[in-house]
């Protein structure tokens, strides 16, 4: 990887007067030897995919244990009532959340974004922008690209996996992933998408994983929506010009550090929080009884 | 890791470990078979015994034996596709000393009578490794094209085995001698950059000393190729 820290793509962007998304470009062409349009190609595939998979998404199919499938469906026919609290933008990111996690725990086809349990952060805070006319492919490409950049960064120096650092590593690097890509799609600076990130990642901080029956279905589906909430309002605030005391490198370093402490419990292990509850543990003794090859 | 490790895999949820990894294993071992399976015993260990089926793990390892990569749209209906395309399969729990929480041992007999006993695990992010062939020791991943090689006369076949992939412009990035406890046979395994032409896995396996020769294609990174299935 050409880059280590935020602060180096920062730099490298202001030393060779290019943009941020360009500086995540240029090291995947150097990583894995490919031209520009190469890369580009397969950074379109990839939002071919997740508009593909949320295309494919009709609420009807339900995950393995029975636990989820229907809530996208559920959260759009609301939010079509129009009574909802958060509407518009805001209530089409919830439904996509929702949808996309949904997607995978009923095994349909998703992207990883940065792993599978959370892909439904970073598709749900740009799929309902598609609509925005003044909105070009290319801008979303060059999103994807600040995005995956700051993905890249934290798996380096922090950790990417419910297995490795808690919730905070993959709700929560997803989120500050899609808080980059939505200042990026906005305009904002390189300092803001760098802003942006450190407030996504700060404000997850410390949340555990804790699938139920070691699943990735309850809480991670809903996780999606605060993931997405997180990444808006974290965009927003870097964009009004708010700053992180904390500079974005630290908090990263800072998430690993709270990753690396967290109690084994609480890393998909399924013995603590949610899934150690009486009905955690109980859906957990059914899905063992029930293994249709026991 | 690469920047699509980050953004991706495309693939079938619900887990890169425990579905993704799995169909990867089973695709390894229909490989290293080398012929189309018809009979498969499953030994889920770990955590693939205790979420597997949850996870969709046993139907991503019948998937992938049955030839579909990570991201194919019938791995959910894998069981069924197995008996349209006569798969016989058992799938249950054991216990290993020392392996990976996501490890798999697989059994398989070919429609030509051909058998492998394969243990592999799935570390993370959809990476796999290949940790027993056969009952000997190995480590390889499936992340080169690689060359799995039972043989006899472990040091002149090597020496063939090398100058005719150089002469092929093929380069070697990993090796290695993996020899059983009894007996002179041995498992050469041989990573390379470049794909290996089915001719030229061919001519490899008349080589005298070569027991049997198989060949993993590494997944290719196919612009639209996963999107138009
Ligand atoms: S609780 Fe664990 S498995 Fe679920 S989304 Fe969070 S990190 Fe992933």
């Amino acid at each position: 990887m050409a880059f280590h820290s935020v602060a180096e793509i920062l730099e490298l962007a202001k030393l060779e007067d290019i943009p941020f998304w360009e500086v995540v470009l240029r090291s995947d062409m150097e990583e894995r030897q490919v031209t520009r349009e190469e890369s580009m190609a397969k950074m379109l595939i990839t939002w071919q995919a997740m508009r593909d998979a949320a295309d494919a998404y009709t609420g009807t199919r339900r995950s393995v244990s029975g636990l989820v499938g229907g809530d996208g469906m559920r959260m759009r026919q609301y939010q079509l009532r129009g009574k909802a609290i958060a509407g518009g933008y805001v209530g089409e990111v919830i439904a996509e959340a929702l949808s996309m996690a949904e997607s995978n725990a009923c095994m349909r086809r998703i992207v990883a974004a940065p792993t599978a349990g959370a892909c439904g952060v970073l598709p749900a805070v740009l799929l309902p922008l598609q609509k925005d006319k003044d909105l070009t492919q290319r801008q979303i490409l060059e999103a994807f690209y600040v995005a995956s950049g700051v993905g890249m960064v934290i798996a380096h120096n922090a950790c990417i996996s419910g297995a490795s650092g808690g919730c905070q590593a993959e709700i929560g690097t997803a989120s500050a992933m899609a808080a980059a890509a939505l200042v990026s799609l906005k305009g904002g600076s390189d300092k803001m998408i760098a802003q942006a990130v450190a407030i996504a990642l700060s404000n997850l901080m410390g949340l555990v994983c804790d699938p139920v029956a070691g699943l990735v279905e309850v809480p991670c589906v809903k996780r999606n929506v605060i993931g997405a909430m997180n990444a808006i309002s974290a965009a927003d605030m870097a964009l009004a010009g708010i700053e992180c005391v904390v500079p974005v490198d630290e908090v990263i370093e800072a998430m690993g550090e709270v990753g690396r402490s967290m109690p084994v419990q609480f890393r998909e292990t399924a013995l603590g929080g949610l899934a150690n509850t009486p009905t955690g543990r109980a859906v957990r003794d059914r899905m063992q009884e029930h293994q249709e090859w026991k | 890791m690469n920047l699509f490790d980050i953004l991706g895999p495309i693939m079938i949820g619900p887990s890169s470990s425990h579905t993704a990894g799995a169909a990867r294993i089973g695709n390894m071992a229909r490989t290293l078979l080398g012929e189309i399976p018809v009979q498969a015993k499953i030994h889920l260990h770990g955590s693939f015994a205790q979420t597997g089926s949850g996870h969709g793990t046993d139907r991503a390892l019948v998937g992938g034996l049955l030839g579909m990569k990570p991201d194919d749209l019938r791995i959910p209906f894998a069981f069924e596709e197995a008996e349209k395309d006569g798969l016989q399969f058992s799938i249950d729990t054991i216990e290993l000393r020392e392996a990976h929480p996501n490890t798999a041992v697989i059994e398989l007999i070919g429609e030509n009578g051909a058998r492998l006993e394969m243990q592999a695990c799935s570390i993370g992010g959809g990476a796999i490794e290949v940790h027993k062939i056969n009952g000997i020791d190995v480590l390889f991943t499936g992340a080169f094209n690689t060359l799995v090689i039972h043989n006899h006369d472990e040091y002149g076949t090597l020496a063939a085995v090398t100058t005719i992939l150089s002469q092929l412009h093929i380069n070697v990035a990993n090796m290695s001698l993996n020899r059983a406890k009894r007996g002179g046979d041995a498992l050469m395994v041989l990573e390379t950059d470049q794909h290996i032409k089915p001719s030229q896995v061919e001519f490899l396996r008349d080589l005298p000393g070569i027991l049997s020769l198989t060949y993993y294609d590494k997944e290719d990174e196919e612009y639209g190729f996963s999107l138009r299935r």
